[in-house]
């Protein structure tokens, strides 16, 4: 299969690769656009650590070929903050111990960010539900839902402000 | 607050996988298709331009041909004989990763057949001897008392049998390292890893490298929970391998399925108890028998089933107590160390083993424990006396209230009849060692430093490693409160084995006690050096403590010290006889779960999970509740989802899509709750926490099942369609009674 060219918009900035229609999206934003926060845990789908938001909504990037992705928004965990300055989401899971490992967080952090933007205030319930497709191996998932919930309270304070 | 955390938020925390070097070439590994035979051949496909790559085998060994851990009998790569599936026998690298798949499947390997066994059973007929003359990797025989005395004078004697599954660790990063070499500065390893020198230790005798030519760095850490141990002995020396005959630097990482079917897993078990007991509910006495399943070669297994005998006895006084215990070999990938080392497999068996005895008494469970637990005077299986403060009978009052067990025990038992979704309740009560067993700290000798740098920052130098357990934080912690500064100008120094002294590996729940300790008198050690130089007094601030470090430094051109480990006065053991302090301390505890199964689908749902222990002070309340949750919601997919399907020692489901773990949606409210007793010789007064919540949950589980469905559960994982053969017995043993 030949090279092809193809422009997305990764983290609000255009960018352009030559890749493989097929390549996965996951290796063309780690390898191609040096984006090494998206991880890699299982390669097929079940494990979430490849989360990202493809035109606002949460994908498996080890799933999409990249020929899939031409033209579309894309956003990774270094789309959002910065140890400088952190999005709200990414200091709740700091806070509130919501990363050990941190090979899960990029993606767990990428779907709670995906769900506090469809459901401002998710119950208990929602957010077990919302990560459900993002597994973690180290928190037993607790100060993952605190950390949710977290970042919804301050999201609200901060709408009311 | 986390110390790496913001980089972990970030994405900005670099994996061994994120980072690639010039020129670095990509490995795999050429593994055995079969359980066991003799090599006879090895081609190479001529279809593949074979010139392209760098090829490696056991030929190619500069030194032993063995992954140095307590046996050496591993070896690096098979030369004449494969014992195990998976077994690595040839090395391939290449500039693109995408050529090896197809080279590494044009490699051919012929061989002879040898017979294989397959499971504890067989290794114990000896079908086959498969390691030595009798399977038998390791044994132990622990005695107290004289238990043959106690059978006439029982009331009840009870016996049973039970089992544990491999389980898988599936930390989120698969293992993986990256090797580079030079003449002037030899061989460095960079990878995801618990213990930096034991790589060191390995590549020294593998490569025949002097030590200082071996430089072992620990990068970003993606989980380990034990599976970080051993192994990546064995991938940094591929990777050594392969980089010493390419000439450039070798990534191996490996993807999912090869981590899973190649790399180590938790022991299966099988656990024997018989148990002479009074008829108002004294133990008098028992008789243990405990088999692990060790896999093809000796690895860790010595070490992990010594834990495990040293657990079988539970938290109760054994007045006499005999346990005999014994690894045998099978023709699996060596089982290793997993978060527990070998308690959760005893532990199991008792916990179970006492609801059982309970019915035979007439008690109730809870009522069994209380009349049996360890008291301070009291003495353990190997004979150590429990200290003051501890209290068992008041973490089981307290687990039972904040659960409500009391009260859905009996309403359970009550609603059950009229239900399809059947309800139970069940506890566990155990303890778990903190630190190596035996001698293990006092042989290790570990050293900790703190230095300064010439700006003034404060550096903890030790070689134990963070994998998201909180290593970094906790030490830090430590260090900045005996320095009396603030906690953010203390930082890590780097892992790396050129750099830290050897505070031992980091494993055992030793890293808060053990190592800590040794941070604290380093600590001390810098504080009395600046104090002694006259560059601070009594009373400082932080800037002030930091300008001093950095005077100092300029004068003397460096401020190091360090902390070395001391044992705690009169601890004895007896290797042989197993007698004596076991361990510096024990942590304690007492789970609760409650569950709901489902006898349409036969399904298990946790509802509810109560977690009460005793680890000593805990030194940071975040952390110490992250570990628990997360060692619960492993020991839930350890007794309720985690099955190894093994197909003639092969793991035939080493994909995630049918290896099935907790998700979000599986884990129910996991509440913890911590009493503190400090620890005299911990730091500030810690004892370990990491392994302990992955001993209670299993058997609680299980015997909440047990609870709900009247029916005895013996063996985890317990799987639906176990739940289904199981009440089909019952049911079908009740009809007999109805006919006869
Ligand atoms: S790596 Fe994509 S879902 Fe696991
Ligand atoms: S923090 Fe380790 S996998 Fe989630």
């Amino acid at each position: 299969m030949s090279l092809q060219r193809i422009v997305m918009t990764v983290n609000g900035v255009e960018r352009t690769v030559d890749a493989h229609p097929m390549e996965r999206l996951l290796d063309v934003l780690r390898e191609k656009l040096g984006l090494t926060g998206t991880k890699e845990g299982c390669g097929e789908g079940e494990c979430g650590a490849c989360s990202v938001l493809m035109d606002g909504s949460l994908v498996n990037s080890c799933l999409i070929p990249v020929a899939q992705a031409a033209h579309a928004q894309i956003v990774t965990i270094e789309g959002l903050g910065s140890p400088e300055k952190l999005d709200p989401v990414q200091e709740a899971f700091l806070h509130c111990g919501g990363s050990q490992c941190g090979m899960c967080t990029p993606g767990m952090i990428m779907a709670a960010k995906c769900l506090l933007m469809h459901n401002v205030k998710p119950s208990r319930e929602e957010i077990r539900e919302g990560l459900g497709g993002n597994l973690c191996r180290c928190t037993g998932y607790m100060r993952i839902f605190e950390a949710v919930e977290a970042a919804a309270r301050k999201q609200e304070s901060e709408a009311a402000r | 607050m986390r110390k790496e955390g913001a980089a972990k938020v970030c994405g900005t925390a670099r994996y061994i996988d994120d980072i690639t070097l010039p020129g670095m070439l990509h490995g795999a590994t050429v593994r055995s298709s079969i359980a066991r035979g003799r090599i006879k051949k090895i081609t190479f496909d001529p279809a593949i331009p074979w010139g392209e790559f760098t090829i490696v085998t056991a030929a190619d060994i500069p030194g032993a041909n063995c992954i140095a851990l307590i046996q050496n009998d591993w070896p690096c790569l098979a030369a004449e004989v494969v014992n195990h599936p998976e077994e690595p026998i040839v090395l391939l690298a290449h500039a693109d990763k995408h050529r090896l798949a197809e080279a590494v499947a044009a490699v051919r390997v012929e061989y002879e057949p040898l017979p294989s066994v397959h499971s504890i059973a067989e290794s114990e007929r000896k079908d086959a001897a498969v390691w030595g003359e009798d399977n038998v990797l390791k044994s132990y025989l622990m005695e107290k008392g004289d238990v043959d005395a106690v059978w006439a004078g029982a009331d009840f004697i009870v016996e049973g049998e039970y089992e544990t599954g491999a389980q898988e660790h599936l930390y989120i990063e698969n293992n993986g390292v990256i090797a580079e070499y030079s003449d002037a500065a030899g061989l460095t390893i960079y990878g995801s890893m618990q213990c930096p020198f034991y790589v060191h230790k390995s590549l020294v005798k593998l490569m025949a490298l002097p030590e200082d030519k071996v430089r072992v760095v620990q990068v970003e850490t993606g989980g380990a929970f034990g599976g970080k141990e051993d192994y990546p002995s064995m991938i940094a020396a591929h990777a050594a391998l392969l980089v010493r005959k390419a000439g450039r630097p070798v990534k191996i990482v490996y993807d999912r399925a090869e981590d899973m079917a190649a790399t180590t897993k938790r022991h299966p078990s099988r656990t024997r108890h018989r148990t002479a007991v009074t008829k108002d509910g004294k133990l008098l006495g028992a008789e243990i028998d405990l088999v692990l399943d060790g896999g093809a070669y000796s690895t860790l297994s010595s070490t992990v089933l010594s834990r495990a005998t040293i657990h079988a006895g539970g938290c109760y006084f054994w007045p006499n107590l005999r346990v005999r215990s014994r690894a045998l070999a099978t023709n699996s990938p060596p089982h290793g160390a997993f978060r527990g080392f070998g308690a959760p497999q005893s532990l199991f068996a008792i916990e179970r083993h006492m609801d059982r005895v309970a019915a035979a008494v007439g008690l109730a469970p809870e009522e069994l424990r209380r009349r049996n637990f360890l008291r301070p005077g009291l003495t353990t299986s190997t004979g150590q006396v429990i200290p003051e403060g501890v209290d068992l009978e008041h973490l089981l009052a307290r687990a039972m209230e904040l659960s409500g067990y009391k009260e859905k025990r009996q309403r359970f038992a009550r609603e059950n009849e009229r239900r399809a979704l059947k309800k139970g309740i069940g506890l566990a009560a155990f303890l778990h060692g903190a630190g190596f067993t035996g001698s293990g700290e006092r042989r290790m000798g570990s050293v900790a430093a703190m230095d300064a740098t010439a700006d003034g920052m404060l550096r903890v130098l030790v070689s134990s490693t963070e994998f998201g357990q909180g290593t970094n934080t906790i030490l830090c912690q430590i260090a900045a409160e005996t320095l009396g500064v603030d906690y953010g100008v203390v930082q890590m120094g780097p892992a790396d084995t050129s750099v830290v002294p050897n505070s031992g590996p980091t494993v055992a729940s030793r890293t808060a006690m053990v190592v800590g300790r040794l941070v604290e008198s380093a600590a001390k050690e810098m504080r009395h050096v600046l104090t002694e130089a006259g560059l601070i007094g009594e009373q400082y601030s932080t800037e002030e403590f930091q300008r001093a470090a950095s005077m100092y430094v300029g004068k003397h051109g460096q401020l190091r010290t360090e902390g070395h480990y001391e044992a705690p006065p009169n601890v004895f053991w007896d290797d042989e006889l197993y007698r004596g302090e076991a361990y510096g301390a024990y942590a304690w505890a007492v789970y609760v779960a409650e569950v709901t199964v489902d006898t349409v689908d036969y399904r298990v749902a946790v509802d509810d999970f109560v977690a009460v222990q005793e680890v000593g002070r805990v030194i940071n309340p975040v952390l110490a509740t992250g570990q628990v949750e997360g060692g619960v919601a492993q020991a839930v997919g350890y007794a309720l989802y985690e099955k190894v399907v093994w197909q003639k020692g092969r793991m035939a489901n080493n994909q995630m899509t049918n290896y099935i773990i907790a998700t979000s949606q599986d884990i129910p409210p996991i509440r913890v709750y911590f009493e503190e007793v400090p620890y005299k010789y911990g730091a500030y007064g810690a004892k370990g926490i990491g392994e302990l919540p992955m001993d209670g949950p299993a058997p609680a589980i299980v015997n909440a099942v047990s609870h709900a469905t009247s029916a005895d559960f013996c063996a985890v994982p317990l799987l639906p369609e176990d739940v289904m053969t199981k009440l089909a017995q019952v049911k079908s043993q009740v009809v007999e009674v109805v006919g006869a």
